[in-house]
């Protein structure tokens, strides 16, 4: 059987993230790096095939994205995934979640996946969602935010946080399962693995290769049009310590809690 | 007619706060924009009363569908056929995992825009305009739907539940579930785990993040809980690595705090987090990288090592009750 694990550059942490005013795009210059979370999804995949309750022959990273966000399939690539595809393609920029989702399953589809993994939220667009997006394009079952998978009898037996508690569902392949960080710990990837991530096969695909109609990806096709960006309104900036020395740190606490009659 | 459609989650013959509060808003909206509000509902025999007590936020019209609870696919389903019966112009879900779920799989099935995290709502030439803070709350950006319908999917605790006093008819409807809606199967539902603990009364909670490094760590934060005579909270993080009882969780999947004060320690401050938190009257962080965004919103921020700070805090507060 086949797993796609769906990955995304992010801006790295430290960088400094914000929205064109021009455009309403987040500006995607600066350095990058692999989303945290794809590495709990891929960790995932990796764990299925190694476990052995499945014949996984072969782990697919797929992105979409401009030219850098290849750096994110390599990284995929070292931590165990077996080919890459790279999903680019000027007119997918500026999609939102329903045209990302949608582009996304349109390759998905030229794979034919019995199961599809994903991170439960990027990084940068917080979105949550991409998972419920293309399940529904791929007519296929599906669950976000599992924090563990075993297989039972083929199908996946999946646990989650939900609103009233911890709920256990038990789902058959194929299906798009997106993953929490409480699922696993992912591995490092070795130098090894690092150096032959270069050899192994990635494939660029335009939006017309995946057979994408072009009315319903990229900005100027968003359903959801985001038009004004306001500030929020300012709250007050709290007092900072930095705590050096650690007597003087405690006091100055204590003071700050006297003061609002926190110990009475 | 281009009326506005709520998913109303219930669980155990309750429903949802969230849900209530999507409800309110909805109906807010509705009359605002000259139209009804409805509700829909689905789950294995829901009662005449449980529907219809939705009347009481707003709601005119009750969808009540026979399916299985826990699982959004079947709620798509279920959306789309009441979308193309009542022809709404926007659907509309309160906080929380199903909605996030539902709203995108029907922004899918409709090729409809949907936008989450939502915490205002408003009528701008008689269309919705949602406003969804971006960036770690850095910005508000507004967002305009192009698309018959608009999915709408609210921040937890953003719509604030009101009763109305109105009242709803119930309409049964019948929907014919794709094949993969029905595949899921819920085995278990709402599993408690770890010790029942009651957060949402205590006016003093100590939360623990991840930056806690381990489940025994969580013991420095009982007893600073109890020298200022508080209860300790986790974050899901740690909850879901077995550090903490799942019953102590604040946040998305958590519950909602507003206790007088609100002391976070290890916790980074993500959205998720925040959503349960943010109403409590003082916050204090500590934190040990200065960059944490929960330094952002602290009343307090102290940038420093908890293994350090704490237990020396503990003595000081034991310290200065004695006195």
């Amino acid at each position: 059987m086949k797993i796609c694990v769906l990955v995304k550059s992010v801006p790295e942490a430290g960088v400094t993230k914000r929205i064109n005013p021009s455009t309403g795009r987040l500006e995607r210059g600066g350095e990058t790096r692999d989303n945290p979370f794809d590495t709990h999804a891929i960790e995932a995949a990796m764990q299925l095939k190694e476990g052995g309750e499945l014949q996984v022959d072969e782990i697919v990273a797929v992105t979409m994205g401009p030219e850098a966000a290849a750096k994110a399939l390599r990284k995929a690539v070292s931590l165990g995934a077996d080919r890459s595809i790279h999903l680019s393609d000027e007119a997918l920029a500026g999609s939102d979640v329903n045209g990302t989702g949608y582009a996304l399953a349109r390759v998905l589809a030229t794979e034919s996946p019995d199961l599809v993994l994903l991170g439960q939220q990027s990084d940068d667009g917080e979105c949550y969602t991409i998972g419920a997006v293309v399940a529904d394009h791929l007519q296929m079952p599906s669950l976000t935010q599992v924090i563990k998978i075993d297989v039972e009898g083929g199908a996946l037996r999946c646990e989650r946080q939900a609103e009233y508690g911890y709920d256990t569902v038990s789902i058959p392949l194929p299906a798009v399962i997106s993953v929490g960080d409480a699922i696993n710990e992912p591995r490092y990837p070795s130098l090894k693995a690092i150096m032959g991530a270069k050899k192994k096969p990635l494939e660029t695909k335009s939006a017309a290769d995946a057979g994408i109609e072009a009315d319903r990806v990229g900005y100027d096709h968003a359903r959801a049009h985001c038009a004004e960006f306001a500030e929020p309104p300012a709250k007050a900036a709290g007092q900072i310590i930095e705590d050096e020395d650690t007597s003087e740190t405690v006091e100055k606490i204590v003071a700050w809690l006297d003061e609002r009659k926190l110990l009475a | 007619m281009s009326g506005i459609l709520v998913y109303a989650l219930h669980y155990e013959g309750a429903f949802n706060k969230n849900s209530l509060g999507a409800v309110s808003e909805g109906a807010r909206l509705a009359s605002e924009l000259g139209t009804e509000c409805h509700a829909i509902v689905v789950g294995e025999g829901v009662s005449d009363e449980l529907a219809a007590s939705l009347g009481a936020y707003g709601a005119s019209k009750v969808y009540r569908v026979e399916g299985p609870e826990g699982l959004a696919q079947p709620v798509v389903d279920a959306m789309e056929a009441a979308i193309a019966a009542g022809g709404h112009g926007y659907a509309l879900f309160g906080g929380g995992l199903l909605g996030f779920e539902i709203g995108a799989g029907l922004a899918a099935r409709l090729d409809a825009g949907v936008c989450m995290e939502v915490t205002n709502v408003r009528v701008e030439g008689g269309k919705l305009v949602a406003e969804r803070p971006i960036l770690q709350d850095s910005q508000i950006s507004s967002v305009h739907y192009r698309s018959d319908v608009g999915v709408i999917i609210g921040r937890l605790n953003a719509f604030e539940i009101k009763q109305t006093g109105g009242t709803a008819t119930v309409e049964d409807l019948s929907v014919e579930f794709k094949a993969h809606s029905l595949q899921a199967k819920m085995l278990q539902r709402g599993e408690q785990r770890g010790a029942d603990v009651n957060i949402e009364d205590a006016d003093i909670l100590v939360a623990g993040g991840r930056g806690l490094g381990n489940a025994e760590s969580f013991q420095l934060l009982e007893d600073l809980a109890g020298a200022l005579g508080g209860a300790v909270a986790a974050t899901r993080a740690v909850v879901d690595a077995g550090w903490y009882s799942y019953s102590a969780q604040i946040g998305q999947t958590g519950k909602t705090v507003a206790p007088k004060l609100y002391l976070a320690a290890g916790i980074s401050g993500a959205i998720q987090h925040k959503v349960g938190m943010q109403g409590s009257e003082n916050i204090v962080a500590i934190n040990k990288d200065a960059n944490a965004p929960i330094f952002e919103f602290s009343d307090l921020g102290v940038v420093g090592k908890l293994e350090q700070i704490v237990p020396k805090l503990t003595e000081a507060v034991k310290a200065r009750k004695g006195a």
